[in-house]
């Protein structure tokens, strides 16, 4: 299990347990949040899965991630798609801020 | 019977368990909706995403599970009920009753049309036989998934729209055979331009897809099981299996037979209101004056506008009616090309080629009367998104520097 904090638009801090191999789009799905639209269901087409990271270090994102960002006009220097980040167990503690709506 | 009393009664009562139809629950309790609300759905799954009916779990790469919008539990946790397997036969608009296939009835306060659509049938001699297969639900791709697992090798795509494309390069990517027949002189032509139906040909014919344009099924042949499709030159082609991609008929019957507008798609206004009181459409079932393609009264078949139309009525529900204007947008994903379509190319007048389809990085800018109302980005994530601004901008940039690649999309405003 990979422990998250999950902090909603409220600013409701969670604590949610995620499997390894999921995405963070999907652990926050599957924690029965409501904020999250993520229309494309993690196809890297739509930038409506966006968060806000913050903890263990995560790898870049790519190029294509990185231009779909810059759609939102929330974007951040800790901005993130949560679809493309796959939980494994060194990314226990990540704390993830769900981006106000575009 | 009395309104209001427990299983009989809900406030909203949301007919269909898809895109549009479980987002107007999730978005009416995300606006504080504190009345009852229950989905009655035909499929007997809770709502899963449908895209990937012909992309990532058709090719195995998904398990259903990842497909579910939410969790099973989330449905019980945030009240709304779910009364799945068994679908709506009959409205009564006055009594605002609706009959369910199982024999049960409820009334409803509001009731959310969000049915959707079937996969359109053939209707040519061996229609009926076994092996031909329609990919709109979630059980429609088990069957077919399963006959490819044992063994159909040879399949015939019969409709070169993009879930027939799509299922044709997850297909030829699993070693299958596949011979792709499009009527139409050429595969997209309903929703996009010849440059981008040329490239995607290719695609599929670099890939090894036998790819036909301008041919007409004249029937299915086989004893019980399919075995080949007849074309109009005589010629057989010969398959273990066949896919018939060519598009959705509204599901809307019960609701026109309560006197709603709109056999080929809801009628419905800018707030997404059919034409009977307290009924509200939304999604693939709806028909309605578009605001991006100039104001023609269409369909429009995407999750994108399945959503917001669903966030529409559920704003309206909770007091707050606005205007549904949001920005269509639509993706497709076949074999490493993902294409992500901005706008609506419907009733453009020009055309402009950004970048070279040769390098599988290009995009094509609609344009009407100077201004751009649409773009098909293929590979091209920074288009899309800088394109995007220039269709909801209206923007009506110098076709010149449109097509310098040079030049970044943003700096056409
Ligand atoms: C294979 C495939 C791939 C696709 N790919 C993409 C894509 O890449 N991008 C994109 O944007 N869109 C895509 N789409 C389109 C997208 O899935 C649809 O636009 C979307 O599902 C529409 O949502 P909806 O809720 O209106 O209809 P649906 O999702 O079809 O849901 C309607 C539901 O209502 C049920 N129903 C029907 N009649 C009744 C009744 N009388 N009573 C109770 N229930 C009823 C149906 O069984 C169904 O479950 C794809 C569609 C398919 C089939
Ligand atoms: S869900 Fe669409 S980009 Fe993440």
């Amino acid at each position: 299990m990979v422990s998250l904090t999950i902090i909603d638009r409220a600013g409701q801090e969670n604590s949610v347990d995620a499997l390894p191999g999921q995405t963070v789009m999907e652990a926050i799905r599957q924690a029965g949040f409501d904020e999250l639209e993520a229309m494309c269901g993690g196809s890297r087409s739509c930038a409506t899965c966006h968060v806000y990271v913050e903890g263990p270090a995560l790898p870049p994102p790519g190029e294509d991630e990185d231009d779909l960002l810059d759609s939102s006009d929330h974007r951040r220097a800790d901005s993130r798609l949560s679809c493309q980040i796959r939980l494994e167990q060194a990314l226990d503690g990540l704390r993830v801020t769900i981006a106000p709506e575009d | 019977m009395m309104a209001g009393a427990g299983m009989d009664h809900a406030d909203v009562l949301i007919v269909g368990g898809g895109h549009a139809g479980a987002q107007c629950a999730i978005a009416l309790r995300q606006n504080g909706y504190a009345g009852s609300v229950t989905i009655i759905g035909k499929e007997a799954e809770p709502p899963y995403e449908r895209p990937p009916l012909s992309k990532d779990y058709f090719s195995g790469e998904k398990s259903f599970e990842r497909l579910l919008i939410r969790p099973p539990a989330f449905w019980v946790a945030k009240a709304i009920g779910l009364r799945l397997g068994r679908e709506v036969i009959a409205v009564d608009p006055a009594a605002k009753r609706v009959a369910l296939s199982d024999g049960e009835s409820l009334t409803y306060g509001t009731l959310v049309w969000a049915a959707g659509g079937d996969a359109r049938r053939l209707s040519c001699v061996g229609s009926q036989l076994a092996g031909i297969h329609y990919v709109r639900t979630r059980e429609d791709c088990d069957r077919l998934m399963e006959e490819v697992a044992s063994g159909a090798r040879r399949i015939a795509v019969i409709g070169g729209g993009y879930i027939g494309l799509e299922a044709a390069a997850v297909l030829t990517r699993a070693g299958c055979q596949v011979t792709l027949l499009e009527a139409a002189p050429r595969v997209l032509a309903r929703v996009a331009g010849p440059e981008l139906s040329r490239f995607y040909e290719a695609e599929h014919r670099a890939h090894g897809v036998d790819l036909r344009t301008g041919v007409t099924v004249i029937d299915l042949q086989g004893e019980t099981r399919v075995a080949g499709v007849r074309l109009e030159d005589g010629s057989v082609v010969p398959a273990d299996a066949v896919i018939v991609g060519i598009g959705i008929v509204p599901a809307v019957a019960p609701l026109v037979a309560a006197g709603a507008a709109g056999a080929n798609g809801l009628e419905i206004d800018a707030f997404c209101r059919t034409t009977l009181p307290d009924v509200y459409a939304i999604g693939d079932c709806a028909a309605f004056a578009c605001h991006h393609a100039g104001g023609a009264v269409l369909r429009v078949e995407s999750v994108q506008n399945a959503n917001d139309q669903a966030g529409c009525v559920a704003r309206a529900i909770c007091g707050d009616a606005q205007p549904y204007r949001a920005f269509p947008w639509f993706w497709s994903n076949q074999y490493d090309l993902k294409l992500q379509t901005a706008g609506l190319s419907l009733g453009h007048d020009a055309m402009v080629m950004r970048g070279d389809p040769a390098t599988r990085s290009f995009s094509v800018i609609y344009l009407r009367e100077g201004r751009v109302i649409a773009l098909d980005c293929v590979n091209s994530v920074k288009d899309y998104v800088q394109g995007r601004k220039l269709v909801e901008a209206g923007a009506r940039p110098d076709p010149a520097r449109l097509t310098d690649t040079g030049i970044p999309l943003k700096d056409c405003l």
